[in-house]
């Protein structure tokens, strides 16, 4: 009976994100445009003057393919999470505050709405590959989805703990600049760990977010090949060796997945406490 | 009859403000009971902690047996409720906000077609249910969120100043359909009002102002403790304390007009002209009305219809700030 409620909570809340999320074309075309303005302009910008220097045959504008991708669904993720102060400020949260369900599965509902639209966002940056000369198969965008949905969980939640909290929407700039721009940032999306300086290196350890992208470039490189010089290699040696992916693929998808846990469950904890007025 | 509400001593202080300033009542099943007061005297801070959406800093209170601090989960099984501001989801059709409710109050998919139909054209919002909520103006999103408050049958409903801004006809069927539910289902109704005309709806009338009760009963005994007809005179400033003074009575003030109680009003006109005749400029006898009621009690009108200009657009200014900063009355 109770898991039986708490599913139909969490199906009833994910069903109201993924409606509302489709009515608003607005935001599908933001999650089409940001990351193309990155990968064209910044990327093809930067590629033109500027060499990976321990991996030369890789063109940055690979590396950043899956940096992009990164970003792409850590902003999406956050405002899923962030629509909820949104609907204290308009009123919505008191329907779903005063409803005889738990609390914890109606955050549950949202992390999952939250990874519905990351997975959304990761079919469109897959439409992208061709562009930035990356070739995929069926398993990598498995693979990929699988991915995203697990980072999506995680930033989706994090969203929630810090919404659960937050009165108003004026706040909302405060968590873009000091929250998520510095996760981005320290994530390893734009630059290699490898070549940054010791103390940003110790910085970039511990952003959890740093593991989601190594494990993005871990999966997308898989199929590539790269010529360097007269020979063919597989992109994802020539990355590995020039420092550009750090770890094992296992490895990060298992930090990824304690790092999901325990948002997911500190989110939950803490909309559970949440106060309507 | 066994009492489904119980408080004892409730309180809630926004730091230096005691919005709800320990209030104690019990609300009998089945029973329509009613919060009547002016905006800010603490009626809707009180509905917000019986249905745990506030925590309550000081006092009590049960509601079909369960601590509204300590067990919300259980008291939001046996509640429903009907917010006096919006919460709608915008961008969803009626219908999806109708559907939204039914799933989480678990009401099957069969009873909900019913039950929509019925509450739908309760509202008169039959041909808009496939409409974006958006699209609609003040007065339709209102009587939408009534019509989802009555969806799912609770034990306990509560509405929060429910019929604010409705035509007469609309509020009529929402009285209809709500006597209804008490009668064929037994829910008990909790409601909060300024209008004095839908406070004659309720069995029992609890008067709140600045966040204390001032009494409680049946909307005839509180009009019967106001002693006799009630004599709304006009006249000179002095007028009051004369009349105070020939007739031992004592009279309120609401603007301009002085009001004091009389046994037999009619009778007593010829002999006021008598007295006062060229000082009194007009003189009204008005049967005991809950208005009355509240003025005898608190010194003060609970609207400002008879009041000055100035006094109106006072309330109005008030109104607007609340409404500014999250709308706490």
């Amino acid at each position: 009976m109770t898991m039986r409620l708490a599913l139909r909570t969490i199906y009833t809340i994910w069903l109201r994100e993924a409606k509302t999320f489709w009515r608003e074309k607005a935001r599908i075309i933001a999650m089409i445009g940001q990351p193309l303005l990155y990968l064209l302009i910044l990327g093809n910008g930067i590629t033109a003057g500027m060499r990976l220097n321990r991996a030369g045959s890789v063109g940055y504008i690979q590396f950043l393919y899956p940096g992009v991708i990164s970003m792409s669904i850590l902003f999406t993720s956050i405002f899923s999470a962030l629509s909820i102060i949104w609907d204290r400020e308009f009123g919505f949260l008191k329907e779903v505050l005063v409803a005889p369900v738990p609390r914890w599965a109606v955050a549950m509902g949202k992390a999952f709405g939250g990874a519905t639209v990351a997975m959304v966002q990761a079919i469109i940056m897959v439409l992208m590959a061709p562009l930035v000369g990356i070739t995929l198969s069926v398993s990598i965008v498995i693979q990929l989805l699988g991915l995203a949905f697990l980072m999506s969980i995680a930033v989706t939640s994090l969203g929630i703990i810090i919404a659960s909290r937050m009165a108003s929407m004026q706040s909302f700039q405060m968590v873009m600049n000091f929250l998520v721009m510095p996760l981005y940032f320290l994530s390893g999306a734009m630059f290699p760990m490898t070549s940054a300086p010791t103390w940003l290196k110790s910085l970039m350890a511990v952003d959890p977010l740093t593991y989601g992208v190594d494990a993005f470039r871990n999966v997308v490189f898989s199929n590539t090949q790269v010529a360097d010089g007269s020979l063919t290699q597989p992109l994802i040696d020539v990355a590995r060796a020039g420092g550009l992916v750090r770890f094992q693929l296992g490895f990060d998808v298992a930090l990824m997945v304690i790092v999901a846990i325990v948002f997911a469950w500190a989110g939950a904890w803490q909309f559970s406490k949440a106060q309507a007025a | 009859m066994p009492d489904i509400i119980q408080v004892d001593q409730l309180s809630k202080t926004f730091g230096e403000i005691k919005a709800v300033d320990g209030v104690s009542f019990s609300v009998g099943a089945r029973e329509i009971f009613g919060f009547l007061g002016p905006n800010g005297a603490g009626k809707s801070t009180t509905i917000k902690m019986l249905a745990t959406l506030l925590k309550p800093t000081g006092g009590r209170a049960t509601l079909a047996g369960y601590d509204v601090a300590t067990q919300p989960t259980q008291v939001r099984q046996s509640i429903g409720l009907v917010f006096q501001d919006q919460s709608l989801d915008n961008r969803l059709t009626a219908d999806e906000n109708l559907k939204f409710h039914a799933m989480l109050y678990d009401v099957p998919n069969d009873v909900y077609r019913q039950r929509a139909d019925q509450v739908l054209k309760m509202v008169d919002l039959t041909d808009r249910r496939g409409s974006i909520v958006m699209t609609f103006s003040g007065g339709m999103k209102r009587r939408l969120e009534i019509a989802r408050g009555l969806l799912h049958h609770p034990k306990v409903l509560f509405l929060d100043e429910p019929t604010l801004g409705l035509d007469v006809q609309t509020r009529n069927a929402i009285w209809r359909h709500v006597r209804a539910l008490r009668d064929e289902v037994g829910t008990t109704v909790f409601m909060t009002t300024h209008y004095m005309d839908e406070a004659e709806n309720c069995d029992r009338i609890a008067i709140i102002d600045h966040g204390k009760i001032q009494a409680i009963d049946t909307p005839a005994a509180l009009k019967r403790s106001i002693g006799g007809d009630t004599i709304i005179v006009a006249g000179d400033d002095a007028l009051g304390a004369d009349i105070e003074a020939k007739y031992g009575v004592t009279v309120q003030r609401s603007g301009p007009a002085i009001h004091f109680q009389q046994a037999s009003g009619a009778e007593f006109i010829p002999r006021l002209i008598a007295d006062f005749g060229g000082r009194v400029t007009s003189v009204q006898v008005k049967q005991p009305s809950l208005e009355d009621v509240f003025l005898k009690l608190t010194g003060h009108g609970i609207r400002p219809e008879e009041g000055s200009a100035m006094d109106l657009m006072r309330q109005g200014m008030a109104l607007w700030r609340r409404g500014g900063t999250g709308g706490r009355s």
